[in-house]
């Protein structure tokens, strides 16, 4: 028997949700949901975990702390100097107040751009990329939820589609694939 | 679902579907432009092209084609660049300050609060470029391995932290605001049927998806980002204040500094929001999403940060005379009462006296008022960044260096020039981007919008 792939179309992100729980409820795991916004509370539903974006954020940002305070040392410590206005120059905590802007500074430059960077590259939206949303409609209004029989063996795309009519579905897709 | 009180007013007017809102916001990409866009851009690339003109004469001939001398030796450069950094500042304070606070009316104008917050830094980026005289040499503020010996920036001059507060301010607001982009861009892609069109949109969206997992990530990064650029926004006004409360110039030589320039920079940002805001929602039909309400917060914060101003002005005036230090008061009185008293005043009118008028729910609602006000604003910050910098220089120690400063046409052209290359862009942005995040909005509109709300009142007293 050839795969299937089955896409519930909600009109309402409430509506999907009722329609994801029903789906998981009675076993079926749902592969993937595609909205023109984020619907809050569905990832539990769905068993999608929590992202770890924001640690991959601390570690871009300590990193830049890190560069920021070691530069800063080289130039301004080790390597040249500067006598200014007889200002302390010979250790870098004696002067340390005044290099704290810079270090914020690169503090968040890292962060900021190392978690948009990665952001970027997990979801796989890069310059060139294809569309991969399944419908042209789930950027705009409709809701759909993409069942996939391979990860369903239990259950025939007939019984899921079955189950589906029971949720205030608006329409069902099936394709090959 | 969770639901909004009743008392709170409608953030979308009348009916509105999910898909109508796609189609007031791409609707106008996809067509025609209409006349009027093409009037305005026109003039603003003219103002354009002429501010470059004089900028490539500026470079040619050099910085003594402004009217600097040896007393006035900063001028409209540093004031120019101090009041575009300042109207770069209500775009990300909207974005991610109000995002923190859970303001869900920022929904409709962050967008174009953060488009006119790039604008306005690439043009604030421009006077200390042009300021070097020689444009291609910008590249000596960063601290770069060279020939010259062991030869490296002050890392303790603000002036460099300038230089690092900028740069990550412009590019972390431009990456805030292309994150937001992206799936309102595959919203076009997906809706727009000319090929060209859609092979541009195509680009622009990264192949957005729309998926559970990449909408988790959406909003992490939007919370995190929002949270690292709140300190981030308060500290680049902050590090411009630092180039005059660093120095021992009295009226510069002031601790107050970084709040009184961070709320001045929020005060003329939301100025120049509103002007740019009240054109657009006419021109481009937005009366359902930028509403009277809208307005109306906006002119809040005008109030709470312009009384935050005044209060500053005061302080200084007060502190000068309390400190008992001559010279200091006598910047001051002759701030108040010299030959540079009309700057002063206008100040005070434009930025203290005038906004007041907002306490009145009648002129703080009325649009043609608040458009008014915001130019007021706009000339009144202006103005505030002359005072601070030209009365301050123009009496030197020596009576013998005193001066005045007399702008050359090129000082007038180069500002000029700003504020046409700032609305061209601004212009172009109207026209080919989506200029309300209209994703977003689409997840308040079933506890925010007019129709809904009511449905939800009569269901309650049913």
């Amino acid at each position: 028997m050839a795969n299937k792939v089955i896409y519930a179309v909600y009109e309402d992100p409430e509506q999907l949700k009722d329609g994801a729980r029903k789906l998981v409820s009675n076993g079926v795991s749902v592969k993937d949901v595609f909205s023109p916004f984020p619907v809050h509370g569905l990832d539990p539903i769905i068993g999608v975990k929590r992202t770890r974006l924001a640690i991959a954020s601390f570690m871009f940002g300590i990193t830049g702390t890190a560069l920021a305070v070691l530069g800063i040392t080289y130039f301004m410590i080790w390597d040249w100097p500067m006598n200014i206005g007889g200002k302390p120059s010979q250790a870098l905590y004696k002067n340390l107040p005044a290099f704290v802007p810079v270090m914020f500074e690169f503090t968040v430059l890292c962060a900021a751009h190392g978690m948009a960077i990665t952001y970027l590259i997990r979801n796989k939206t890069l310059p060139g990329m294809p569309a991969r949303n399944p419908d042209p409609r789930s950027t705009d209004d409709k809701f759909i939820i993409e069942v996939r029989t391979a990860d369903n063996h239990g259950h025939s795309s007939e019984a899921i589609t079955d189950l589906l009519r029971t949720t205030p579905v608006f329409e069902i897709n099936e394709r090959q694939y | 679902m969770h639901s909004e009180a009743a008392i709170r007013e409608p953030l979308i007017l009348g009916h509105r579907t999910y898909h109508d809102i796609t189609q007031d916001i791409v609707g106008p990409i996809e067509q025609k432009a209409p006349r009027g866009w093409y009037v305005l851009t026109t003039i603003a690339a003219l103002i354009a092209l002429y501010g470059v003109g004089c900028i490539v004469y500026l470079l040619s001939k050099g910085i003594g084609t402004w009217g600097l001398n040896k007393s006035v030796d900063w001028a409209w450069d540093i004031t120019n660049f101090v009041w575009w950094v300042g109207i770069g500042h209500a775009g990300t304070l909207i974005s991610a300050v109000l995002l923190l606070f859970r303001q869900k009316w920022r929904m409709a104008v962050n967008r174009s609060a953060e488009a006119m917050t790039i604008f306005a830094v690439i043009m604030a980026a421009m006077f200390p470029l042009l300021h070097m005289g020689r444009l291609w040499l910008g590249y000596w503020v960063f601290p770069l391995p060279n020939q010259f010996g062991s030869l490296w920036v002050n890392f303790n001059s603000p002036l460099l932290w300038d230089v690092f507060a900028i740069s990550t301010y412009f590019s972390v607001s431009l990456v805030f605001w292309y994150i937001g982009l992206i799936p309102d861009f595959a919203t076009i892609r997906d809706k727009v049927t000319k090929p060209g069109m859609k092979k541009a949109y195509s680009i622009l969206s990264f192949g957005w998806t729309g998926n559970a997992k990449a909408w988790t990530r959406f909003e992490e990064v939007s919370l995190v980002l929002a949270g690292i650029a709140t300190p981030l926004v308060f500290s680049v006004h902050s590090v411009v204040s630092f180039d005059f409360a660093t120095s021992v110039i009295p009226g510069w030589h002031t601790t107050i500094f970084p709040p009184y320039f961070v709320s001045g920079a929020v005060f003329s940002g939301f100025a120049m929001v509103q002007t740019l805001l009240l054109v657009m929602r006419k021109v481009m039909h937005l009366e359902a999403y930028i509403t009277r309400k809208h307005v109306e917060y906006m002119n809040i914060v005008i109030i709470v940060t312009g009384s935050i101003v005044g209060v500053a002005y005061i302080t200084e005036l007060f502190i000068s005379w309390y400190s008992g230090v001559e010279y200091e008061s006598y910047a001051f009185i002759n701030r108040a009462t010299g030959k540079y008293w009309w700057a002063y005043w206008s100040m005070m009118t434009c930025n203290v006296i005038s906004p007041q008028l907002f306490w009145f729910k009648k002129l703080r609602t009325n649009f043609a008022f608040t458009f008014f006000m915001s130019i007021i604003v706009n000339i009144g910050m202006w103005f505030e960044r002359f005072v601070i910098i030209v009365t301050s220089l123009h009496r030197d120690y020596l009576p013998s260096s005193w001066n005045m400063f007399h702008p050359t046409w090129v000082d007038a052209g180069v500002f000029l020039g700003t504020i046409g290359i700032f609305f061209t862009l601004y212009l172009l942005f109207a026209r080919y981007f989506p200029v309300v995040a209209l994703n977003e909005l689409k997840s308040i509109l079933k506890t925010s919008g007019e129709s809904y709300k009511k449905e939800a009142a009569d269901h309650h007293h049913h």
